[in-house]
């Protein structure tokens, strides 16, 4: 299966890269898509543990924030997205240090507490933020150059194809190194990982900080390329989404949540534009399918196309 | 070199009202195989969850070679080299009995690698060797929520004996064993702690498994250490008949 995977993400990217060519317009969708992926490889790590964080969207909008702030004094892409994981990883340290007491629903609704918390300050310190009017991004560079709108779209689409492949396979290597398999066991027998001297909070802990690295620099993505940001990003339907997308796309493997994030931007977009009162519901009627059908999600249905066929 | 492993002094521990532990006075001998016997509620396993830092006593103190260990966090006590199994075995069930070993040994090696698998060879081979010592080969892998009751407990103190601990602790080990499996598991537990020079302490309430494994018993008896001594002597003990082994043959029974 793991031979499939490495086939799977290397024809699956040089499908986005064939869909961005035929249809430019596309490049935007599948930018954001990527983005979203990346946001929520890190929901799956919490998932593998067993917990749910309906608060994510905390460091999405985080990350966009902190590219939103400093963009006009920095504009360089490449400064800014590094920067904006780490800022977010910081937050998550903190943030982490307190919710990694919490299990099941305690730790999801903390998560969601603390993300609504951010939200309105987002919304009341309009000195800072502007508000619900949010802040423009201006034009960033990259690599030092100013790029034309359609060059910088190319690079942004680019970017984050890389970085989804390079953190998609870090995760994988992740998940099956005793770390990974820790968290998994978190969600079984949490009090054995104690008595066999492993720290349970540590092990929780350091999966949802790098969970808030990958939320912060999908936010970054983001916000360089909508160069808009507003308050909503950190709404707590958002974090829905990231874990409607982690449904959808399965989390058995680290692929998972690009087939969930870039069928759930699809779906939306083409329901958006055929049905427009009704696109959510659309979006709905998608999940409910695949969890009757395809309870593994979209990842699950590939596996089990994949052992048929072998 | 003491040849007192563990020791307890003066341990307390109520639950409102009940006495689980009364004034526990106990030496662990260095390499002894301790048997702990008494009726349900005595406070056996209170006795282990104290030792392995699961509770913490209102009084007493415990000290492991020497040095104190009460109320220690369970990982610190683990580091000493102090492990536990339990009357419920405590698998990872979503994973393999190999990687259930494999998770075990990766906790005594750590701290890890992100991007090295827990299946790298050298601890594939450690827990492979491991299970076949404890000849659990042929379901290395079996998924830990398949087995049968013997085969759990097996893996359950195989993960123990993974972490190589100089005091393993067991919590009735032949429980919910059938009896036909029971001295197997048992024989095969000895011939490994043995060789390990694993020194045990094990609540168990088959006079038959105490009688040919144990070099001491103790009685618990609400919350007190009622005899203490060589099998032979104690289980003869009239009073340790009447009062113990009377209801331990029924619970056997």
């Amino acid at each position: 299966m793991r031979r499939t995977e490495t086939i799977l993400a290397i024809g699956g990217a040089a499908l986005l890269v064939l869909l961005a060519f035929l249809a430019p317009w596309l490049r935007f969708v599948l930018t954001i898509a990527l983005a979203k992926g990346i946001a929520v490889l890190g929901i799956l790590l919490l998932l593998r543990a067993g917990q749910v964080s309906f608060g994510h969207a905390l460091y999405l909008a985080f990350g966009a924030y902190v590219v939103a702030f400093l963009a006009p004094s920095s504009p360089e892409a490449l400064i800014l997205m590094p920067v904006a994981m780490l800022l977010s990883g910081a937050l998550g340290l903190v943030v982490g240090l307190f919710v990694s007491r919490y299990r099941e629903i305690f730790f999801g609704m903390l998560n969601l507490a603390i993300s609504m918390v951010f939200y309105s300050l987002l919304e009341k310190l309009y000195h800072y933020t502007k508000g619900t009017d949010g802040i423009r991004v201006g034009v960033p560079r990259f690599l030092g150059m100013v790029l034309e709108r359609d060059d910088f779209e190319w690079a942004m689409f680019a970017t984050a194809l890389l970085l989804a492949l390079a953190i998609g396979f870090f995760v994988r290597l992740y998940l099956a190194s005793p770390m990974g398999q820790a968290l998994s066991a978190i969600k079984t027998r949490e009090t054995r990982l104690e008595f066999m001297g492993l720290p349970a909070r540590g092990v929780l802990l350091s999966a949802y900080v790098l969970s808030t690295l990958m939320g912060g620099l999908a936010g970054a993505i983001i916000a360089l390329t909508t160069r808009h940001v507003t308050p909503l990003l950190g709404y707590w339907t958002v974090s829905g989404e990231l874990v409607f997308i982690a449904i959808l796309g399965g989390a058995g493997a680290a692929l998972g949540p690009f087939l969930g994030a870039v069928t759930f931007e699809l779906v939306r977009v083409y329901a958006a534009a055929s049905f427009a009162d009704a696109w959510q519901a659309i979006l709905g009627l998608v999940l409910m399918g695949v969890i009757l059908f395809f309870s593994r999600g979209l990842w699950g249905m590939v596996e089990s196309l994949a052992r048929k066929r072998a | 070199m003491s040849d007192v492993l563990l020791s307890a002094r003066g341990l307390r521990l109520a639950f409102g009202g009940v006495k689980a532990a009364d004034g526990i006075d106990l030496n662990v001998m260095r390499g002894e195989f301790l048997a702990i016997i008494g009726p349900n509620g005595a406070g056996k396993t209170t006795f282990i969850n104290m030792t392995t830092g699961y509770l913490r006593p209102q009084a007493g103190t415990i000290s492991y070679e020497g040095a104190p260990i009460t109320g220690m966090a369970p990982r610190r006590i683990v580091a000493r080299g102090i492990a536990r199994s339990f009357q419920l075995p405590q698998l990872f069930t979503e994973h393999t009995v190999l990687e259930n070993a494999a998770l075990a040994i990766a906790a005594r090696e750590g701290p890890w690698s992100p991007l090295k698998p827990l299946l790298r060879p050298a601890w594939r081979e450690e827990a492979r060797d491991l299970l076949e010592r404890f000849g659990l080969s042929a379901i290395a892998d079996a998924r830990a929520d398949a087995l049968n009751e013997g085969a759990r407990k097996l893996a359950d103190i195989a993960m123990a004996v993974a972490l190589k601990p100089r005091l393993l602790l067991m919590d009735e080990p032949t429980s919910g064993v059938a009896a036909s499996e029971k001295m197997q598991v048992v024989e095969t537990l000895a011939r490994v702690l043995r060789a390990a020079q694993v020194t045990a302490v094990f609540v168990e309430h088959d006079m038959d498994v105490v009688e040919r494994f144990a070099d001491r018993v103790a009685v618990w008896s609400q919350g007190k250490i009622a005899a203490l001594g060589p099998p032979a002597a104690v289980l003869a003990d009239p009073e340790v008949q009447r009062e113990v082994i009377g209801i331990e043959r029924h619970a056997a029974a």
